[in-house]
């Protein structure tokens, strides 16, 4: 198989395949890398810059994908906490489940999830795209600053707490809100955001089920009494 | 208005300790306002510090080496535990991790000149890495805070070491804050805000939780940087044993300390003067924890907290540290709390603009506002003019290159070729606090408080 390169990390350790990614993967006009035997292993395929198309066989621990750029990046099993935390662009898909803080702090790209992502979801997210097809666990969105998360079934408590400028869509049912968090209703860009997300991360679902939930942007400014005497 | 006691009103005018007039405005204050108050710089109150210890020179029983002459090397290295590319500096004297956001771009250009004509490192912080201090600075730690703002992994290969921050001396346990007036479009941009918001920043890394975690998230950023860059670990000084201990089993190269002296942009008056230990005493507990896992000369230890003097850097290389870090004392340097800054060559005095702010110089801590009367810790186009980058890189290094002199002086007066050949035994102290919490004994006498 031209342009393929097969790692086993039951034999290859974890850092020589990173470096690999980092550094001779460019130049060896390899464009699809399998990555055997991931057996939960942490900071799989993280830190990598190049548009590549990584698939990674088995459940993966910490980070994988962590910080990644122009890296499509394929699980097919579940990821552990932090995965494509950071993540500037490129795309990370898991097929299975994920566990707390998917997408933290993503800057870019997108992060599609096909079962349900745990803990605090898109925590600080920073322009990152999050689609999930399950379920979001409580906390999610805590923070988020800028991007889109969409969520196809249900969320936990205090969705989008502390919210900035970052959107969440949920298509089932929110068990509570965070501080500052509010439903707003749906614009015809609203419907179409979701519509393209939902395609980019290869889910089928009406747009019209979704609601939005984004800031009342209350806590912008410190307090607005700061500067009143009474 | 203030009555100056003449002690000849007896009783009529006597102050109450409790609720001195301090106590009086402090309680006006939050009646009027409902707020409580936020401001800059670090701790006022006294506490036991480096003044409380002095030097026994070399005499009869010890060799001095001849100041002028002989060599005393003061070269450091830092994170030679696991990374393939240490930190090599000319001096343990570096410079303390202040975002861009808090301070100018102009500021942090002068910070990396300094730094890069001394040989020694700066640090950027919560807010990203600007290409200011990226060209100037030979040597740049870039900081991985829990806000992630402009956290990015370009910056991360460019940095030469990265400190995950934990906590900060001068709020131990808080987040940050930069109010809306600081929050100009190129620092909104950096940190993806919305200019002009009152930005806060989160207290807890979104992607770990506890020390096991922490683990895997220096892992992860070794993986990132192949193995090559140091990894430091900050933390606020509070229970500083148990929390260097939990970050050297995390795999951190070096452990910054930063005690309750340092300083910060913004944060809650309440939390600066109440929460974290001094600096004295979190030193002797860093160094302890150290000694515990026979880690010395693997890990290295960075103080700081109210480093000001050439003395102050000499006493804590002497308890154990490896290098000190600096923030406040690098901003009085550029001119913070004098009463002019320099244009054109020429002094210019800022009292009145200290005055609009309610303040005086020798008394501003009014970084927060955004409004510093000397150009040093703002983001205001006109304002921050004040500071011209040249100016400010020659006082810097002037001021650290006395620092170095100081401490070469009384390293050499201690019969020491090396800096970081200064000891505990060469070190006694003034009070019983001080004898207690650096575990020093108490001048003239054998007595260590508690021994
Ligand atoms: S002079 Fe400037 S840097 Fe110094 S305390 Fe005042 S505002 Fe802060």
């Amino acid at each position: 198989m031209e342009g393929v390169k097969q790692f086993d990390l039951a034999v290859t350790p974890l850092r020589e395949v990173n470096r690999y990614l980092h550094h001779d993967v460019a130049a060896s006009g390899v464009e699809r890398v399998k990555i055997l035997n991931a057996d939960g292993a942490h900071s799989i395929a993280v830190g990598l810059n190049v548009p590549l198309d990584i698939e990674v066989d088995g459940h993966c621990g910490y980070y994988l994908g962590g910080m990644n750029q122009l890296a499509r990046i394929t699980v097919q099993g579940n990821a552990g906490p932090g995965v494509g935390e950071n993540m500037m662009s490129g795309s990370i898909r898991v097929k299975g489940f994920a566990s707390t803080a998917a997408g933290a702090s993503a800057h870019g790209g997108l992060l599609a999830i096909q079962g349900d992502a745990a803990l605090r979801c898109g925590i600080s997210l920073k322009g990152g795209d999050i689609v999930v097809g399950g379920s979001v666990g409580s906390f999610s969105a805590f923070m988020a600053q800028a991007g889109r998360i969409v969520v196809c079934g249900d969320a936990g408590d205090g969705l989008g707490d502390s919210l900035y400028e970052a959107v969440i869509y949920v298509r089932g049912s929110v068990r509570s809100l965070g501080t500052d968090a509010r439903f707003e209703p749906m614009k015809a860009s609203d419907y179409e955001a979701v519509r393209e997300l939902l395609d980019a991360a290869g889910f089928e679902h009406d747009p019209r089920d979704f609601k939005r939930v984004a800031s009342a942007k209350s806590l912008y400014h410190w307090n607005v009494d700061a500067n009143q005497e009474y | 208005m203030t009555h100056e006691r003449t002690g000849s009103e007896g009783l009529s005018l006597e102050e109450s300790a409790g609720y001195d007039r301090r106590t009086l405005d402090y309680i006006q204050r939050a009646a009027a306002t409902g707020l409580y108050e936020i401001r800059g710089l670090g701790a006022k109150r006294k506490v036991a510090s480096f003044d409380d210890l002095v030097f026994l020179g070399a005499s009869l029983s010890r060799y001095p080496l001849e100041g002028y002459r002989e060599k005393c090397s003061t070269k450091t290295v830092l994170g030679t535990r696991h990374a393939r590319k240490p930190v090599e500096l000319a001096t343990p004297i570096t410079i303390a991790g202040m975002s861009f956001g808090a301070l100018s771009a102009r500021v942090k250009e002068s910070l990396g000149r300094a730094a890069t004509a001394l040989g020694t490192s700066t640090t950027t912080g919560d807010g990203g890495m600007t290409v200011e201090e990226r060209s100037s600075s030979k040597t740049l730690v870039y900081q991985c805070l829990p806000s992630r703002y402009g956290f990015n992994p370009d910056d991360v290969r460019k940095a030469d070491a990265i400190e995950i921050v934990i906590g900060q001396g001068a709020k131990p346990g808080g987040g940050g804050m930069l109010l809306g007036q600081k929050v100009n479009p190129r620092v909104a941009r950096m940190r993806t805000l919305p200019p002009g918001v009152d930005q806060r920043s989160a207290s807890r890394h979104p992607d770990w939780t506890g020390p096991d975690d922490l683990v895997i998230k220096i892992n992860e950023l070794r993986e990132i940087t192949d193995w090559e860059k140091p990894i430091y670990v900050k933390v606020g000084a509070t229970r500083v044993n148990h929390d260097v201990k939990l970050a050297i089993h995390a795999g951190a190269d070096v452990i910054v300390v930063d005690g309750m002296q340092g300083g910060t942009a913004a944060t809650q008056t309440v939390f600066i003067e109440h929460v974290g230990i001094p600096t004295l005493a979190a030193l002797r507990q860093a160094v302890q924890a150290i000694d515990d896992l026979e880690m010395r000369g693997k890990v290295q230890l960075i103080i700081s907290g109210g480093i000001r003097s050439g003395a102050d850097v000499a006493k804590a290389l002497a308890m154990g540290a490896d290098a000190v870090a600096i923030g406040q004392g690098v901003l009085m340097a550029l001119g913070c709390n004098s009463g002019s800054y320099v244009a054109d060559g020429r002094h210019v005095s800022a009292i009145e603009d200290y005055r609009r702010l309610g303040t005086a110089p020798g008394f501003c801590h009014h970084c927060h506002t955004g409004k510093c009367p000397v150009g040093v810790t703002t983001q205001d186009p006109q304002l921050e003019q004040r500071l011209d980058p040249a100016v400010g890189a020659k006082r810097l290094t002037n001021y650290l290159k006395t620092l170095n002199m100081e401490l070469t002086t009384i390293a050499r007066a201690c019969g020491k070729q090396d800096v970081h050949h200064l000891e505990r035994e060469d070190l006694v102290a003034l009070t019983v606090e001080a004898a207690a919490m650096a575990n020093i004994p108490l001048a003239g006498t054998n007595w260590v408080p508690g021994s």
